[in-house]
């Protein structure tokens, strides 16, 4: 079946990153990591821990600036932008964070209305259908005035889902939408995320270490290892490549890291650089 | 941003076009629930529309609540593909008076 990303290729990519390089002090996270994500399509990005996945997010979402290298979103390039230049970016754009990161002193329906209350002057009877009807969405209907400590794991997350989505946004990103959650809810989340896409045209990023969801909801896949790419294309290319590394991850194959006897030496009597 | 509003056979037919997104659904609403409060039968049209978000849908729930609420009649006519995949997002395709066009409102009845 041909994906809307494909119809769209003469579009310009939602995002772009370009050979970016990232530290955390002298140790390097990412190494010239460079891809694009194309309007309407799903992008996941797969890889163990440590290999980078959760730093690429919060590089895209401008949350970091590049030690060098180049984020573009929207054809813009994030480290030129002021500050008043990123409100409106992220007016566009949807974040669903692992943990929902809803606000524990808020009610459901208040935390999903808040964005709009936020950036826009919308009527408030707008703003309450707009909120109840992205919960109708994330078939979150009817819990609107519990708190967030009253909801399970499954229904933080589609209330975050529910927040994330409230502003029709044209970039949405997921952090690992699939953890925590028990196989039969995870599986409603993957069908949810295709719904979403295919509705409102949006591009979808998600980060995740989790296979099945990967290869259920994926236009296109990214792997990163250890800071490097090690592929991106499609879910048949991803399950049929012959690199060592992404046959490891797949089938769920833990790797002997060789050791350098003098270097493991010099750190457990020096310590690391 | 006037939206075109044609009396046809005892509707006010209000025809929404382009993209109808957080900038024009306010204008959406405008004209949708003052054809409401004069006493009218309202059909939107969405046949033009190219992207519909979800302030322009709710904006259609408003005028559907006011007008049940009044005993008047509101419906969706010629609901691009756009518009009905939203719409059915929501499950709203299953609230909403959807027809294909007035004229088939008015050999089907309502």
């Amino acid at each position: 079946m041909q994906t809307q990303a494909q119809t769209q290729t003469d579009m310009q990519p939602v995002i772009e990153v370009e050979e970016l390089v990232t530290y955390y002090g002298r140790q390097k996270i990412l190494d010239r990591v460079s891809l694009n994500v194309e309007d309407g399509e799903i992008m996941v990005i797969m890889g163990g821990s440590g290999s980078g996945k959760s730093t690429l997010l919060r590089y895209m979402l401008g949350l970091h600036h590049p030690d060098s290298g180049c984020i573009r979103l929207f054809g813009k390039d994030t480290s030129t932008l002021g500050g008043r230049e990123w409100t409106e970016l992220r007016k566009k754009i949807g974040v669903s964070f692992q943990g929902g990161a809803l606000f524990n002193s808020m009610t459901v329906g208040e935390n999903v209305c808040m964005p709009l209350r936020e950036h826009t002057r919308l009527d408030e009877n707008t703003i309450r259908i707009m909120s109840r009807m992205k919960l109708e969405v994330v078939n979150m209907a009817g819990y609107e005035h519990l708190m967030p400590a009253q909801l399970s794991g499954g229904m933080i997350k589609r209330a975050a889902l529910a927040r994330a989505l409230v502003m029709d946004p044209k970039l949405l990103f997921f952090d690992e939408p699939s953890a925590g959650l028990d196989p039969v809810v995870a599986a409603d989340l993957d069908k949810l995320i295709l719904r979403i896409r295919d509705a409102m045209q949006v591009a979808i990023v998600v980060v995740t270490h989790e296979l099945e969801s990967a290869f259920k909801i994926a236009d296109r896949i990214t792997v990163l290892d250890r800071g490097n790419i090690l592929m991106t294309g499609s879910v048949d290319e991803i399950r049929n490549s012959d690199n060592q590394r992404i046959r490891n991850l797949l089938t769920r194959t833990s790797e002997d890291v060789p050791v350098d006897a003098e270097q493991y030496l010099q750190r457990l009597t020096e310590g690391a650089d | 941003m006037a939206f075109p509003i044609e009396d046809r056979q005892g509707f006010a037919v209000i025809a929404l076009s382009g993209e109808v997104d957080l900038n024009k659904s306010p204008d959406a609403r405008k004209v949708i629930l003052a054809c409401l409060k004069k006493q009218k039968h309202v059909m939107v049209d969405l046949s033009a529309v190219e992207y519909i978000d979800s302030s322009g849908v709710a904006s259609l729930v408003e005028g559907f609540q006011y007008a049940r609420s009044n005993n008047l009649e509101f419906g969706l006519i010629g609901v691009s593909d756009a518009a009905m995949n939203v719409l059915r997002l929501a499950r709203l395709d299953k609230v909403f008076l959807i027809y294909d066009s007035l004229d088939d409102r008015l050999a089907n009845g309502s």
